[in-house]
């Protein structure tokens, strides 16, 4: 080899002022973390364990309650499977649910553009309404903002709802632990896909359809099944693959998972190919992971399966391994899973 | 799924690295041209299936990787006319120039977008008759045939708001300047299966016999990676100096001649600029004359491409498959996909950013 040249022909550093909000910033990824981090945690002076939990435990006796708040933006507001209203609603639901809790009232706050067609905000609400009852809870409080054309996209829903805690001891990711066993509730990648395939009207044939769904029930079968739950964790925004890692770094372990057992349906499949995305960080809507006691997997897999034939039990808590959070074997390799760094983009070819 | 579980079925995979390891004799390098091969290569730890004497570079064939800063300053300072919607690929969007990314220009009001495809970008002009709309066009012989169509589109639809900041750029000038480079150690190709798709493999038979290099099309699944590598090796081991097609499923002799025919149409070849690498002599595509008024630069006169500013990156070493990324000591400390010193860390098909994503931990865990 010859010898290197003393300056390489290349580019220089990005300019990353950190001085504006990113599309990043809401991806669910690295950049959400640092605002969490360097905006929020230190302003509102919560503790971690509640910022880490998709619900916060309240109350000092036996019967506790969850709360829980979450914003709803997407487009197009209409896409197979569902809309921005069932997303609103199951979305709270499954925060709920995921502390164990049954969802008792949901409150929901509109902020909608000016001009926007009331026929859409009825096909809203009735999806809203139909929601609510098929999740067993009353959306019980409500507020509406308009804002001027050109200020807001078509309509974003704000929902908070209040749970009662049934399970007989805390659900949460601090209490994953290793021998534990990781199974995902059914296939993944369903409603990213299908909100992206609806977004840049790809056409895929048949359409995807989002598995935008409530996730009590499941939870509840756990529950009264008897299994030891440590952690659930809807896989929402980032995906499989950013919840596992959120469950690792709160509990101070690595988890491993095999790619062979994870499911993905064929269309989901297909479409990610054609873009170069990986599943494991397509935002799901009717899926969670469990994390349950490894004396109780194959038990759990079973009340699971009830409900979704394509639970599968995919892979195991270990002790920690250094800085890994999570990691992942497939044909000849074992390699880490780490946070992405803002929004999945396709690829070029 | 057909077409996908078969080529990576572990026990496929297996026997074809024990069949490679039975017929190296020596060590052998081989060079993957493309992005997406170094990216399933460091994904499925397909190197770490080899014997320890094959061993793999990098090569030049991520196009967010290549494309000069300079191609990126003209499209953020396109976007930030008021009039102008920009618009590319969404990798594209994330890629620095010397100032900023089209990303950040948007953060900072700039009207640019993500588009699936040139064609989209077409649809955009028709819609938007009062702002004019510029697609960013990049990437090798796989995207220029959409840039075509594109403009023969825009052509048709009379649309006059419709113009290409093109910065294409073609695969075999760039195997050519890689093998006359003395520091080259690269003794066989993998060629990039979905660029040949299009362009065909007429043009590699002669660099093989002036380089007396074995050149092996190959596809992107860890079964097609392993079996163009046994393929090359073979090669290598009995001398020989072939082009060999391994991705015959989707490659033919001439390529696709329709995708072939309107890419002639409408550009003509001449030297490009390549980030990291430099000049390279017939390695890119610019619109012909007749079609000079969807040139981006024709029609936005005062827009100027800077040229590539030096810095202290190795990406050029590792785009030219002289370094490894991890042979960086500014890797995955200084230089991480959030702050990216070079575009082989932005770019998702970026040797660096394969590396950082799938090599962060030891070997056997």
């Amino acid at each position: 080899m010859t010898a290197r040249p003393a300056i390489y022909p290349s580019c220089p550093v990005p300019a990353d002022s950190g001085e504006r909000i990113e599309i990043g910033h809401g991806g669910g990824g690295k950049l959400t973390q640092q605002l969490i981090d360097r905006v929020f945690r230190p302003a509102f002076a919560v503790s971690e364990e509640d910022l880490t939990c998709d619900s916060a435990a309240i109350g000092r006796s036996n019967s506790q309650l969850a709360f829980t708040t979450d914003a709803y933006v997407v487009q197009p507001l209409f896409f197979p499977g569902g809309n921005i209203g069932s997303l609103a609603v199951f979305g709270t639901v499954n925060d709920l649910a995921m502390a164990g809790a049954r969802a008792m009232a949901i409150s929901a706050a509109f902020v909608i553009e000016e001009g926007f067609a009331m026929a859409d905000l009825k096909r809203v609400v009735e999806t809203m309404k139909s929601a609510a009852k098929q999740a067993g809870v009353g959306i019980v409080a409500g507020d509406t903002k308009v804002v001027e054309r050109g200020k807001a996209d078509g309509i974003y829903i704000t929902t908070s709802g209040i749970g009662e805690i049934v399970s007989p001891g805390p659900i949460r990711p601090h209490a994953a632990r290793p021998g534990d066993a990781v199974i995902a509730s059914g296939d993944i990648g369903r409603h990213g896909m299908a909100v992206m395939a609806a977004r840049e009207s790809l056409g895929f044939e048949p359409p995807i359809e989002s598995d935008c769904a409530p996730l009590f029930k499941p939870v509840q079968a756990l529950i009264d099944g008897g299994i030891e739950l440590h952690c659930l964790r809807d896989c929402t925004r980032g995906g499989l693959a950013t919840a596992l890692i959120e469950i690792a770094r709160c509990a101070e372990v690595t988890i491993a998972i095999e790619q062979a057992k994870i499911r993905v349906c064929d269309p989901v499949r297909g479409a990610c190919e054609i873009l170069g995305i990986d599943p494991l960080y397509v935002a799901n809507e009717g899926r969670f992971t469990a994390i349950v006691a490894g004396s109780d997997a194959e038990r759990a897999l079973t009340i699971l399966q009830r409900y979704d034939h394509a639970a599968a039990i995919i892979g195991k808590v270990g002790e920690r391994e250094g800085s890994t959070d999570a990691k992942i074997r497939t044909i000849g390799n074992t390699r880490a899973l780490d946070l992405q760094t803002g929004e999945q983009l396709p690829r070029i070819c | 799924m057909r077409f996908v579980d078969e080529f990576r079925d572990p026990e496929g995979a297996r026997s074809v690295a024990d069949a490679i390891a039975a017929t190296a004799t020596r060590p052998w390098t081989i060079m993957e041209i493309c992005g997406g091969q170094t990216h399933a290569i460091v994904r499925y730890g397909i190197d770490r299936m080899l014997p320890g004497g094959i061993s793999l570079l990098h090569g030049p064939g991520c196009p967010v990787c290549v494309t000069p800063p300079g191609i990126i300053d003209a499209a953020c300072a396109l976007a930030s006319r008021p009039e102008v919607i920009l618009c590319s690929f969404g990798d594209m969007l994330r890629v620095p120039g010397h100032e900023q990314s089209l990303l950040a220009a948007r953060t900072g009001g700039a009207d640019v977008r993500m588009v699936y495809s040139p064609l989209d970008a077409v649809t955009l002009a028709r819609e938007n008759p009062a702002r004019e709309v510029v697609f960013l066009a990049i990437g090798f012989e796989t995207t220029a045939p959409t840039s075509a169509m594109a403009v023969l589109y825009a052509e048709q639809e009379g649309l006059a708001n419709f113009s290409l900041l093109s910065s294409h750029v073609l695969v075999p000038p760039a195997m050519r300047q890689l093998l006359a480079d003395p520091a080259s150690q690269v003794q066989g190709f993998l060629a990039a299966g979905h660029v040949c798709a299009v362009s065909g493999y007429r043009d590699y038979h002669a660099i093989a016999r002036q380089f007396g290099i074995p050149i092996v099309v190959t596809g992107f699944e860890p079964l097609d990676i392993l079996q163009g590598i046994l393929l090359c090796v073979r090669q290598l081991e009995d001398g020989a100096a072939k082009v060999e097609n391994q991705y015959r499923r989707a490659v033919r002799h001439d390529g696709n001649r329709s995708a072939r025919t309107a890419v002639k149409k409408v550009f003509k070849v001449q030297a490009q600029e390549w980030r990291g690498i430099g000049r390279i002599d017939a390695s890119g595509l610019t619109l012909r004359s007749r079609y000079a008024r969807f040139d981006a630069l024709d029609r936005f006169a005062e827009v100027r491409v800077p040229r590539e500013r030096q810095t202290e990156c190795i990406s050029g070493e590792v785009l030219r498959g002289i370094r490894k990324p991890d042979d960086c000591p500014m890797f995955g400390k200084l230089c991480t996909p959030e702050h990216p010193l070079g575009a082989t860390m932005v770019s998702s098909e970026g040797a660096c950013a394969a590396y950082y994503r799938y090599r962060r931990m030891p070997e056997h865990v």
